[in-house]
């Protein structure tokens, strides 16, 4: 039997894992990719609670995380294409005339 | 429950202790007399040409990032069509759905058209 | 579910902007040389917004099944929003030919991350919420590096890129969470759960990661690390809107979520953690802002400073500190729109460095424009009579009438510190000899000359009727 709480420690492994991609990788595209494993840990919080609580609305929500997600890949790829454009690097270590 | 699954378990772990050992014995008990013609990539003599990590044109990415966003803001369309009959017969909702929908594929369209008339979909 | 005339009213200045926006791309697509046309356009619809927001500003009322809310703090944020708008697309004029961007989607850009910023006001649901900071954020990614040759604006949209979607993506997972402990995506009925007799510890953690995703967008101090990079790689233009009405859109949404705080049982539920994020600012702000040589930079982390006092009035979580953010940010949108203004205008062509030593000597050079940098650095450290200071004084104000003695004196403190480093930048332009005079060119700008004279009147004159706008703001 498969419950919520299977969902939701699922999700919560994803989304760990999105975040210490985002902090340990150091190319960019990689760092991207974990950013998206967030956002569907996310959704499948999302989905699961929805059917969980028989309410649809969270469903709903899933519909607009993965538009926009969709919308900030293409954003973030067209961003990537420039750096590389001029710098012919994606390490975000030599991405560093502003320093931090 | 579980206990009918002990065979399929028996044969994947079969499967993978018998693939591993195969490839691990081969290393460890077989001849190996590596020469340069062994280690190129075709041993029948043909010469590779350039890198395997070939350059995709850029123009393959704008298209495939065009399609990535059109392609999912489709979804708002579904639940729309699929709900569509009840929607247009309830005297609460009435045309509105209908007109909501046609605002957003106007929105959807006029983006459309930008990325058309400012070549996103010419290939040469 | 239909919407009445009435609501057609309320929701017209979302309503403009969205036709604007459509507008502008038919008119892009259709034209070659659309940029003059669309600036001006950009210019008057974006002012026309904020006059009839303003003149609407009576008509509260809730929209689209309870998704949205208009008029009363709603209506005053697209005054901010979109004034703070109006003023950027002038400064932007001629700024973006200097900075080779000279293109028609820069103010459609603009309008887009405004119209993300308005649904992010207006939102009375978590989706809405979504919806408009993916839409100012988005735009603001695309502008950060807008300068597709310039290495350095490739730098800070990439950095901005990566840590913003970082951030949504905490963001969404807290709502994903909130929504799984009340059932509800709307933030009224998500807050009735804090009245309830057991509040789940779900509910404290998504709210914590939904707290902790804003705090990267204000800029509050452990989450700041993109800012000074990103304005300082960004376009000069488009840094002036980021850290104004972009940060007053994302206080927009902290402020929705702590309005029904303040009726609930227990309004002071999140006051440590806003009271601790809110010394860290503008402590760190403002001691780091003393080492900077850039402006920009300087800006930057002076933004930071400013986060934090405005972090105190959340922090006191009743009616006074809500409308003293407001307030503030309204002061703090103009003020720095001017200083940014100025900046992008003694900027100079290409690469040169926007150092604080280039200010030198600049009363000489350009009196008006030195008078008007001092006016605003005067109202930055917070000064009195200007806007600066009122903001500053509602704030900690209010935070003495929640009882949070120190946290206000902290705040004072620091801006003892942080008058420091706004002073220097007068004493660099009225006591120092130039060197550098001869080949650090100001561009001439009328347009741009008029956005910083609009901000400045607008500095001067919250300054002279703090209590009138306080009590407007109040009034709801």
């Amino acid at each position: 039997m498969v419950t919520l709480e299977h969902y939701l420690i699922l999700s919560g492994f994803m989304f760990v894992t999105g975040v210490v991609g985002v902090l340990t990788r150091r190319n960019a595209i990689v760092v991207f990719m974990s950013i998206e494993l967030m956002l569907n840990s996310a959704n499948l919080t999302f989905v699961a609670y929805s059917s969980f609580l028989g309410n649809v609305i969270g469903q709903l929500f899933v519909f607009f995380v993965m538009a926009v997600a969709a919308a900030e890949a293409a954003v973030g790829l067209a961003i990537l294409i420039a750096i590389y454009r001029n710098k012919a690097t994606l390490n975000i270590d030599e991405i560093n005339i502003l320093k931090w | 429950m579980i206990e009918t699954y002990i065979p399929l378990f028996l044969v994947f772990g079969f499967a993978i202790i018998f693939a591993a050992g195969t490839v691990m014995s081969s290393g460890l008990f077989g001849p190996q007399r590596p020469n340069e013609e062994k280690l190129s990539t075709y041993e029948s003599g043909m010469k590779p040409v350039g890198t395997a990590f070939e350059r995709v044109s850029i123009k393959y990415y704008l298209v495939a990032m065009l399609f990535i966003i059109f392609d999912l803001e489709v979804i708002f369309v579904y639940p729309w069509a699929v709900q569509f009959i009840s929607l247009y017969t309830d005297p609460a909702i009435g045309t509105h759905a209908f007109y909501s929908m046609l605002l957003f594929l106007v929105v959807f369209e006029i983006g459309f058209l930008y990325v058309y008339k400012k070549g996103g979909f010419k290939w040469d | 579910m239909n919407l009445t005339s009435t609501d057609y009213l309320n929701i017209l200045p979302l309503l403009l902007v969205g036709a604007g926006i459509l507008i502008s791309l038919t008119v892009e697509m259709y034209s070659k040389k659309s940029v003059g046309f669309l600036s001006w356009f950009s210019f008057l619809l974006h002012l026309l917004v904020a006059y009839y927001s303003l003149y609407t500003v009576n008509n509260v009322s809730s929209v689209f099944g309870g998704m949205m809310g208009t008029g009363g703090t709603v209506n005053i944020f697209y005054f901010i929003f979109n004034f703070g708008a109006a003023i950027v697309a002038l400064l932007s004029m001629d700024y973006i030919k200097k900075a080779e961007i000279y293109f028609g989607e820069y103010y459609i850009l603009l309008q887009s991350a405004v119209l993300g910023m308005m649904l992010m006001a207006s939102a009375t649901d978590l989706v809405m919420v979504f919806i408009g900071l993916e839409l100012m954020s988005i735009c603001f990614y695309v502008l950060a590096g807008f300068q597709r040759k310039n290495v350095r604006s490739n730098e800070a949209s990439l950095k901005y890129f990566l840590l913003g979607s970082f951030t949504t993506g905490f963001i969404v997972y807290g709502m994903a969470l909130i929504y799984g402990a009340s059932g509800s995506l709307n933030i009224q009925s998500i807050f009735s759960m804090l009245s309830a007799e057991s509040t789940p510890i779900l509910f404290y953690v998504g709210t914590l990661l939904f707290i902790i995703g804003f705090c990267f967008k204000i800029a509050a101090f452990p989450f700041h690390m993109w800012v000074p990079d990103v304005y300082q790689g960004a376009p000069t233009s488009v840094t002036a809107m980021m850290s104004t009405i972009g940060k007053a859109a994302a206080f927009s949404a902290l402020l929705l979520i702590m309005l029904p705080l303040i009726g609930s049982k227990n309004p002071q539920t999140f006051t440590p953690l806003f009271t601790v994020l809110s010394a860290a600012s503008m402590i760190f702000g403002s001691i780091v802002a003393l080492a900077q040589t850039d402006i920009k930079r300087m800006l930057a982390y002076s933004s930071i400073a400013h986060a934090g006092y405005m972090l105190i009035g959340l922090a006191a979580a009743n009616d006074t500190g809500a409308s003293g953010i407001v307030f503030y940010l309204a002061a703090y949108a103009f003020m720095n729109l001017g200083a940014f203004g100025i900046v992008s205008l003694i900027e100079g062509n290409g690469d040169t460095e926007g150092t604080i030593e280039s200010y030198a000597g600049l009363s000489d050079r350009n009196p008006l424009l030195a008078g008007l940098l001092a006016l605003f650095m005067f109202t930055l450290s917070g000064l009195p009579p200007f806007a600066g200071f009122f903001g500053k004084y509602y704030v900690f104000i209010a935070s003495l009438e929640a009882g949070n003695v120190w946290i206000a004196v902290l705040g004072a403190l620091s801006s003892a510190i942080s008058a420091y480093f706004y002073l220097r930048i007068i004493v660099v332009m009225y006591f120092r000899k130039s060197d550098v005079a001869s080949d650090n060119i100001i561009t001439e700008s009328h347009t741009s000359l008029l956005g910083i004279v609009i901000s400045a009147i607008l500095v001067i004159m919250m300054g002279l009727t703090p209590g009138s706008i306080v009590r407007l703001i109040n009034s709801f």
